[in-house]
């Protein structure tokens, strides 16, 4: 039952997956709303690109984060042989 | 997986069955409306008829099984688990609350937006599926497995108890203030009825009962919401998309305000009058105010016999009857000694301050005179979105909800679905702000005092502190700077702003009595079972029949109930300071230890008890010496204002288990062992374990 090199491989597939979707997570939330000032002249949709962020664009965009990272997990216990019908 | 099948598909038609009855219910009201059933009775009867629908729920799911008891048994499909996680997650605050604070602060108050979602990202990231693999039954249990021995699993009881309960109290504050508006009854008895039906709920069935109830709860406070919404939208813009639509009448009302804030056109020249006023009044108070530091007891006494003067003289020269009673209540509510007259004054120069100061454009982040004010805002803005979403990540009651998804693929899974059930709420809120602003702004201001919109008047008749316009300037029209709102107003008046009926009204007292009581029911089920399960069952009698563990959990849920309750009734203040406090808290004392125990093979017990104990009391302290509240009010660090505490917890959290798991031995190999099952759904030689 000690995880073997391909578990190692699994695990670190995730550990990445998990930083760049960390760092989407990041910039959406953090980076754009630390420009809002600076971002205000742009407009989407009839809003002011940092208010549609804010109250729209970031929370879209966590949906797909989450719902990505739910699917591409299934497809990576498969490749694996970890998942839980395996 | 057959059976399991039937029972999700058994699922969808019951809970169709229930929405279809909801709307069908509603329909039945509305023609009852029509026949002129009054008001009041058409109240009474919807929460009555919720309140004991949640109730008939709690009992059908009563159960004597552990498993049942405290996970549902583990067989919630994902979506209903996301259903019932976004019931309990979006509390009264989220519900009647954020709407007005997004109304009343415009991009700074997305701060909550943002955080009370963007947290489910690293609730999916970090732990719902190792939770889900490591298959207990509560957060501390996770930390006693892990980490050994009953101190870190004792701290995480502690403070789980500590966040649920300062949580609680906001939800139960909400309850009464909802059942007490709607029913006529008093705010205790309000607080005792919503109380009972919680504990129907999860007094016999735990879990299984809670999360059932939920998912019908989510049904009616999200019907609840959009209904209203909806309307006002396709009145405003013809469009039934609210969240499309609101991006061209936020372009309108930020084109209103600058014509308000402009003195040369003829809506600012009067709006410039009135602020005028109010600024002249404000320094009138302060100069009050510092008459009564030097005069003290003799100034309120003269102040107080000059206004009873005023009274005799009006009454002397028959002045109008508004004017005398004007001149009256002011002389009724003069303030009986020196520091009631201080905090009265400071409170009145400060509103006036706030109104007397042009308008703050709704869309623009950050707003300020100077550079150092809006640096200010933006420091204050992105900390309250890390704790909030470090807290979502935290709190023990959500956190639960994911061990009891049938597999980690589906704990998975369940974590979009929770999302996308609150995001349709909380896309749609700051949707509502922006209809309501509009409204105000271009219906309300410029309308004439003797003909105001019906919602105004009657809502001004119902509480001065929701509503409330008066005419300053004695021109007759009603100017921006004359009307005050209530943040709680916007969600509770939305059905008579759209010109729905009554039925709407209820329908959304109903859907915020859910909020409430879904968001409570979860947090006294978290605080019994860490009772029960961490401390007696796991601490004191690991022995224990599983009889007398269920009964000493159902026990000490109506010992948490009748605590709760009681603190309640002390009326202990801000809502929106306490629920954010929870979250602080939540963040620093769980989200390190959980995510390094999980991540990080070498942290162990000293590192974990290390990085709890410090990081929580980093900002317990915090928060003691700087949330007025207390007292103590020291000078704030950085300017981060004390909500956001965890804002110093959390990297203190961080720090205290790396340096204290650095500086002791390393787990055994028994606990390394623990932490490759749970990275991996399936590992060989697995399946004896993940039977449990």
């Amino acid at each position: 039952m000690q995880a073997g090199e391909r578990h190692r491989r699994y695990w670190r597939s995730n550990l990445r997956m998990t930083g760049a979707l960390l760092a989407i997570w990041f910039v959406a939330t953090f980076v754009v709303s630390w420009f809002a000032r600076e971002l205000q002249t742009l407009t989407v949709l009839g809003f002011p690109f940092p208010f549609f962020m804010a109250a729209q664009g970031a929370l879209l965009i966590y949906l797909l984060l989450v719902a990505f990272y739910a699917w591409r997990m299934g497809k990576l216990d498969e490749e694996y042989g970890v998942g839980e019908d395996a | 997986m057959a059976a399991q099948s039937q029972f999700t598909s058994q699922l969808k038609r019951y809970y169709s069955l229930y929405t279809g009855g909801v709307i069908g219910f509603v329909v039945l009201l509305s023609i009852l409306e029509q026949m002129g059933v009054p008001n009041q009775t058409l109240g009474y009867i919807f929460l009555g008829v919720t309140v004991s629908l949640y109730a008939g729920i709690g009992i059908l799911s009563k159960t004597s099984d552990v498993s049942e008891y405290y996970v549902a048994g583990r067989r919630v499909p994902a979506l209903f688990n996301g259903m019932a996680t976004a019931a309990d997650w979006m509390s009264a605050a989220s519900f009647i609350g954020l709407a007005g604070t997004l109304y009343i602060s415009g991009y700074d108050g997305l701060a909550f937006v943002m955080g009370w979602t963007g947290g489910y990202c690293l609730v999916a990231l970090f732990l719902a599926p190792y939770l889900r693999k490591f298959g207990q039954y509560t957060v501390p249990d996770f930390l006693g497995a892990r980490y050994g021995g009953d101190g870190p699993r004792m701290i995480g009881v502690f403070a789980a108890i500590l966040c649920s309960f300062t949580y609680v109290i906001a939800q139960i504050y909400g309850l009464g203030l909802i059942v007490s508006r709607f029913t006529g009854l008093d705010f205790g008895v309000g607080v005792f009825v919503g109380l009972g039906s919680i504990l129907f709920c999860s007094f016999l069935g735990g879990m299984r009962a809670v999360t059932w109830t939920q998912v019908s709860q989510y049904v009616i406070l999200i019907v609840a919401y959009m209904i209203p919404v909806i309307w006002l939208s396709v009145k405003h813009t013809g469009n039934p998309v609210p969240q499309i639509a609101y991006g061209y009448v936020l372009e309108q009302v930020t084109a209103r305000e600058k014509v308000l804030n402009d003195a040369d056109t003829p809506d600012g020249a009067r709006e410039a009058e009135v602020r005028g006023i109010l600024k002249q009044r404000q320094t009138d108070t302060e100069a009050r105010l510092r008459a009564l530091d030097a005069g003290g007891e003799n100034y309120l006494a003269a102040e107080r016999s000059r206004l009873a003067g005023q009274v005799a003289e009006l009454r002397k020269r028959h002045a109008a009857d508004d004017e005398i009673a004007d001149a009256e209540q002011a002389l009724g509510a003069f303030p009986q000694d020196v520091a009631a007259a201080k905090n009265a004054w400071r409170a009145e120069a400060e509103a006036d301050r706030l109104k007397s100061s042009p308008i703050a454009a709704h869309a623009e982040p950050y707003a300020g005179p100077d550079e150092e004010t809006r640096d200010n805002k933006r420091k204050n803005f992105l900390a309250l979105v890390f704790c909030l979403m470090v807290g979502t990540a935290a709190l023990p009651h959500i956190l639960m909800r994911f061990y009891t998804t049938t597999s980690v693929k589906e704990a998975r899974l369940s974590v979009f679905w929770s999302l996308l059930f609150i995001s349709l709420l909380y896309l749609t809120a700051p949707a509502l702000a922006v209809l309501a602003k509009y409204d105000v702004y271009t219906l309300l201001v410029g309308s004439s005092f003797s003909e105001l919109p019906s919602w105004v008047s009657a809502w001004a008749s119902v509480d001065k502190a929701l509503m409330n316009v008066s005419d300053i300037n004695r021109d007759g029209i009603v100017q921006l700077a004359e009307v005050t709102i209530g943040g709680d107003l916007i969600v509770l008046a939305t059905p008579e702003i759209a010109g729905l009926p009554y039925v709407v009204t209820a329908l959304v007292a109903a859907g915020g009595l859910a909020a409430a009581l879904s968001t409570a029911d979860g947090l006294m089920l978290t605080i019994a079972n860490a009772l029960s399960h961490d401390v007696y069952y796991k601490m004191i009698d690991p022995k224990a029949p599983t009889g007398r563990r269920l009964a000493i959990s159902k026990g000490l849920l109506l010992v948490v109930a009748v605590c709760a309750a009681y603190v309640t009734a002390l009326k202990p203040g801000d809502i929106l300071f306490m629920v954010g406090a929870a979250f602080s808290l939540a963040g620093s004392a769980f989200f390190p230890a959980l995510v390094l125990g999980i991540f990080w093979k070498r942290a162990n017990k000293a590192g974990a008890i290390a990085g709890m104990v410090s990081g929580l009391s980093v900002c317990m302290i915090y928060m003691y010496i700087t949330y007025p509240f207390f007292g103590v009010n020291a000078p704030l660090w950085w300017d981060i204002n004390p909500i956001s505490a965890g804002i110093f917890g959390i990297p203190m959290g961080f720090v205290g288990v790396i340096i204290g798991s650095v500086l002791s031995r390393p787990p055994t190999a028994k606990v390394q062992a623990l932490v490759d099952y749970v990275r991996y759904p399936n590992i060989a030689g697995d399946e004896g374990r993940s039977a449990s």
